[in-house]
């Protein structure tokens, strides 16, 4: 339990060998060609005679479909294609946890921009015009918009079976406490965006054995590929992706948007058939954040340590499941925070609705609990005339502590370490609002509103707690194929998995792995494709976990069998090789003795022979949660970093300026730090977008902001400095002892940069985005 | 229609080109140089920044029309025959690209901003580059590319 004594926390030991590659800031092997413009995205993909596709998509958030005429599309030249859901030859619904989703809308329409017919044509303004011309008669329906409305019994179904989602309840420890202090609280979290740069595109192309190629932006090749072949009923090994250059993804590219749609053009016109979204369409045909409203009640002690948790959490699924009941589950587990707690009583629904569909994006459930569970803090101290800080670190999590599931924490849990470290860095000085100042500087920048009149600085802190890797006894694993040969004297190992870069680097840490573990130099990425087995996604901040472990494991197993052949070849010269092969190494491109003398040079041993080995690799088993008390071991990592926000605010416009962020994260083990920063940077820009800017709107279920101009996300002028500071504290259950690190950066920023703007207005705060008349109307 | 311009030094031709075209359209699809990105199209998150005739623009807001016999430059058109340009480099040393799809654009608006002022400070690099939307690195390790190419410029003397 912790106390005013801090927790005593010691360097954990890497035991695996860390060389070369691994823990150092490698350049990526794309980077050239990303700087060059040569780097080719699914949106820069090309082929002889290929069609361009568009969408129709419905302008209601709930109507029944009465009839769709395509002949006025049909009629306009350049058209080879118009397609609706008659001409969809398999499953005409998909999904990726509840197969619930139309590919193209059939009967009913359940949210804005639903797509329902799809057209091909020599020019991407012929395909939208004809989509244009596409008739459709709706009879429009009242929509169900309000999450808690929906689940209350009283609202349309809108999905046979009713629009509970999923319901997680978690029951932890005794119940019906009683405390000193009872500190309640209801926050909001508005539906932010994913928001990646690259728009969904790709390009499908026919094949010659009735099967088809597909050349796109995604998460997870696999899932795509089992989606995929049962829309177009074929088999899975007809239906072949290979991962195109993908700008960004954060969750949107989890389920399919434009996938299938391609395929079946396709398929119908015998032509490659390329897509690209335009930015509005993308806003429209992915998911999004899940908005919530989160009820609390704390039961504290007067000296400020948490008694009980009760907490009712109402998520927004919007239209189709999507992955809402994985996030329904973290939202229920990480209402409590990286805190002890002896009690808690959690209620975590998630509902359909016709507001747009929600699923995954970075943090995951933990993104909305998160704001809620540190405004708390923030208020149970300010109602104990305690220190915020003091009283997360009386409360904090250590090693060994117990989830609400029960589970323990059985690796670093440095909660109070990251408290300490963001109080101890220095702070920025005060902004200058004298003689000199720069109007830049200033809330509302080059607008010129304020000459710092109105200003007030804000510091505000937070803590934040994430699982890394899938959940609930889902099987969790990767697949890497590792081959090594001589080419031209020089020994040349490649790797290949299925594994989506999104842009996070993993490209990268696959050879760095491959270098480190057999000590050559020359390391070939092989592009992700599904002609290696499944990679899982690339999301929940598991890919260096399990696609890093299962090419270190297959790396190992390739030594292995170099080694065992040095056996065969020269155990007569090193009987050692027999008994104590776990000795030996391969550095530079040699074989050496545990001594380090020298077996072979690789390209003298291997000459013509290739080794290659391909190897799945799972994280630690875990269990699904029990239906009615929540209870199990549902998380294979657990994953810690907090934020300190300076903020100032014009209290006469509510323009909020972020003057600097200070993060502090525990990686287990940084395997390449400017990769490591770049993600904490990116993860804490994305949680100050929630805090401060980023929100669709959605008024009646119909969107109201989708595009970059409406739809703010942080510029450079937004951002400010991260000073970041990074722990290694091993897991010694994960590969190097490494931590998944993109998503928690998120968690922490939002709450941190809200409780700042708290202390410089005296405001309560209780939604996110906080805008300007939230600051402006209550003083 | 036919356009005829200047791209990176080299007169292009291109016919069939429907007039409502963009210029960005026009070099991605029609003259093979998808280095300027298409990430809004309605001049909000400067990808498809390009210089024509010597001023940054969007490419996705100026009409294939416009620039007929005008003298475009991608980011095609920075790196020499063997060496990255500097600010490229700089980019890749600081960690400045993840996924890298408004890293093209970024580098244009950053050559611009470094031709006009060679050593900026961090609040004219911010102004600058305020029309560039990133969405992976949070920002701060561009700044730190910008800084690196501003000092490495200064010091090979490269106005």
């Amino acid at each position: 339990m912790s106390n005013s004594t801090l927790p005593t926390k010691q360097r954990d030991h890497v035991e695996a060998p860390v060389l070369g590659g691994l823990g150092e800031s490698v350049a990526r092997p794309d980077g050239t060609l990303k700087v060059t413009g040569d780097f080719a995205y699914s949106s820069d993909l090309w082929a002889d005679g290929m069609l361009w596709a568009s969408t129709l998509r419905s302008p209601h958030p709930h109507a029944r479909i009465k009839s769709i005429n395509i002949a006025p599309a049909l009629k306009i030249n350049g058209v080879s294609a118009v397609l609706t859901h008659d001409d969809v030859p398999g499953s005409k619904l998909y999904g990726l946890e509840i197969v619930d989703q139309p590919v193209l809308a059939f009967d009913t329409i359940r949210f804005h921009g639903e797509a329902i017919a799809i057209v091909a044509a020599d020019h991407p303004e012929t395909a939208k015009r004809a989509a244009q011309a596409i008739v459709v008669e709706y009879e429009i329906l009242e929509p169900v918009v309000d999450a808690d409305y929906a689940i209350s019994g009283n609202a349309p179904v809108i999905h046979d079976g009713g629009n509970i989602t999923r319901h997680v309840p978690i029951i932890f420890g005794p119940q019906n406490l009683k405390a000193d202090v009872v500190v309640k609280g209801e926050y909001e979290v508005g539906m932010q965006d994913q928001a990646p740069l690259g728009p969904e595109s790709g390009l499908a192309i026919p094949a010659d054995d009735g099967g088809i190629d597909l050349y796109l932006s995604t998460q997870w090749l696999h899932v795509d590929r089992g989606q995929l072949a049962t829309v177009l009923g074929l088999p899975p090994e007809k239906v072949r992706l290979t991962l195109a250059g993908v700008g960004g993804a954060f969750g949107a590219r989890e389920d399919m948007s434009m996938q299938a749609h391609i395929a079946l053009l396709a398929m119908r016109t015998g032509k490659p058939v390329k897509i690209v979204y335009s930015r509005e369409e993308s806003f429209f045909g992915h998911v999004h954040r899940h908005p919530a409203k989160l009820r609390y009640e704390h039961g504290v002690t007067k000296e400020g340590k948490l008694v009980y948790v009760k907490a009712n959490i109402v998520l927004d699924g919007g239209a189709y499941a999507s992955s809402s009941p994985a996030v329904c589950a973290n939202a229920a587990c990480f209402a409590v925070g990286p805190y002890e707690v002896e009690s808690a009583t959690i209620d975590a629904y998630v509902a359909y609705t016709n507001n747009p569909p929600c699923g995954a994006m970075r943090g995951f459930g933990a993104v909305q609990t998160g704001f809620a569970y540190e405004s708390q803090m923030d208020k149970i101290a300010e109602t104990l005339g305690m220190d915020p800080i003091e009283l997360r670190l009386k409360n904090a999590m250590v090693r060994d502590s117990l989830m609400p599931t029960g589970q323990p924490v059985d690796s670093a849990a440095p909660v109070a370490e990251i408290l300490e470290k963001l109080r101890a860095m220095p702070l920025p000085p005060l902004t200058a609002t004298t003689d000199g100042f720069d109007v830049i500087e200033l809330p509302g920048g080059a607008s010129n509103v304020t000459h710092g009149e109105g200003v007030r600085r804000g510091i505000g802190y937070a803590v934040g707690i994430k699982n890394i890797g899938f959940s609930e006894g889902f099987d969790d694993y990767s697949t890497a194929k590792v081959r090594l040969q001589i080419i031209n004297g020089e020994p040349v190992v490649e790797v290949h998995t299925a594994a989506a870069e999104v842009g996070q680097g993993l490209v990268t840490l696959k050879g760095q792995i491959a270098r480190t573990e057999l000590g050559v130099q020359r390391v070939v990425v092989h592009v992700s494709d599904t002609q290696v087995g499944s990679a899982g996604s690339t999301s929940a901040s598991r890919q260096s976990y399990v696609t890093g472990g299962a090419v270190m494991t297959a790396c190992k197993a390739v030594r292995d069998e170099v080694l065992l052949y040095a056996m065969e070849k020269l155990g007569h010269l090193h009987p050692h090789l027999l008994h104590f092969r776990a000795n030996y190494k391969m550095v530079n491109g040699e074989i050496r003795d545990g001594e380090g003398q020298l077996v072979s040079s690789l390209a003298d041993l291997v000459k013509d022979r290739v080794f290659e080995c391909t190897r799945e690799y799972r994280h630690r088993p875990t269990t699904p949660i029990d239906p009615i008390t929540g209870q199990g071991l549902p998380h294979a990592q657990f994953a810690f970093a907090g934020h300190r926000a300076v903020v100032d605010v014009d209290i006469e416009t509510g323009m909020v300026k972020v003057i600097e962020m200070a993060s502090v994260q525990d990686v287990g083990k940084a395997l390449n730090p400017q990769a490591v920063e770049g993600q904490i940077e990116g993860g804490t820009a994305q949680g100050l977008g929630l805090a401060i800017l980023e929100e669709i709107q959605v008024v009646n279920g119909k969107v109201k902001n989708p595009s970059f101009t409406d739809y703010l996300i942080p510029t450079v002028l937004d951002m400010p400095p991260v000073r970041s500071i990074i722990l290694e504290y091993a897991d010694e259950h994960a590969p190097y002892g490494l931590r998944g690190v993109g998503e928690a950066p998120t968690i922490s920023s939002t709450p941190a940069v809200v409780s700042a703007i708290r202390q410089a207005t005296g405001l309560a705060l209780t939604r996110v985005p906080v805008r300007p008349e939230h600051i402006t109307s209550t003083l | 229609m036919r356009l005829t311009c200047t791209v990176n030094g080299k007169v292009e031709t291109v016919d069939d080109v429907w007039p409502g075209e963009s210029l960005l359209y026009v070099l991605r699809e029609r003259m093979g140089l998808p280095g300027a990105k298409n990430a809004c199209e309605q001049g909000e998150c400067g990808s498809c920044s390009v210089h024509l005739d010597g001023i940054l623009v969007c490419a996705c807001l100026v009409a294939a029309g416009q620039v007929e016999g005008a003298e475009i430059k991608t980011v095609e058109g920075l790196a020499g025959a063997k060496d990255l340009h500097p600010v490229q480099q700089a980019y890749l040393d600081a960690g400045a690209v993840q996924c890298g799809f408004c890293t093209p654009g970024l580098i244009v608006a950053t050559v611009d901003l470094l031709e006009k002022n060679a050593d900026p400070s961090d609040s004219e690099i911010r102004e600058a580059l305020a029309g560039n939307l990133c969405r992976c690195t949070g920002y701060s390790k561009i700044l730190d590319a910008v800084r690196l190419a501003a000092v490495r410029l200064e010091g090979a003397g490269v106005e």
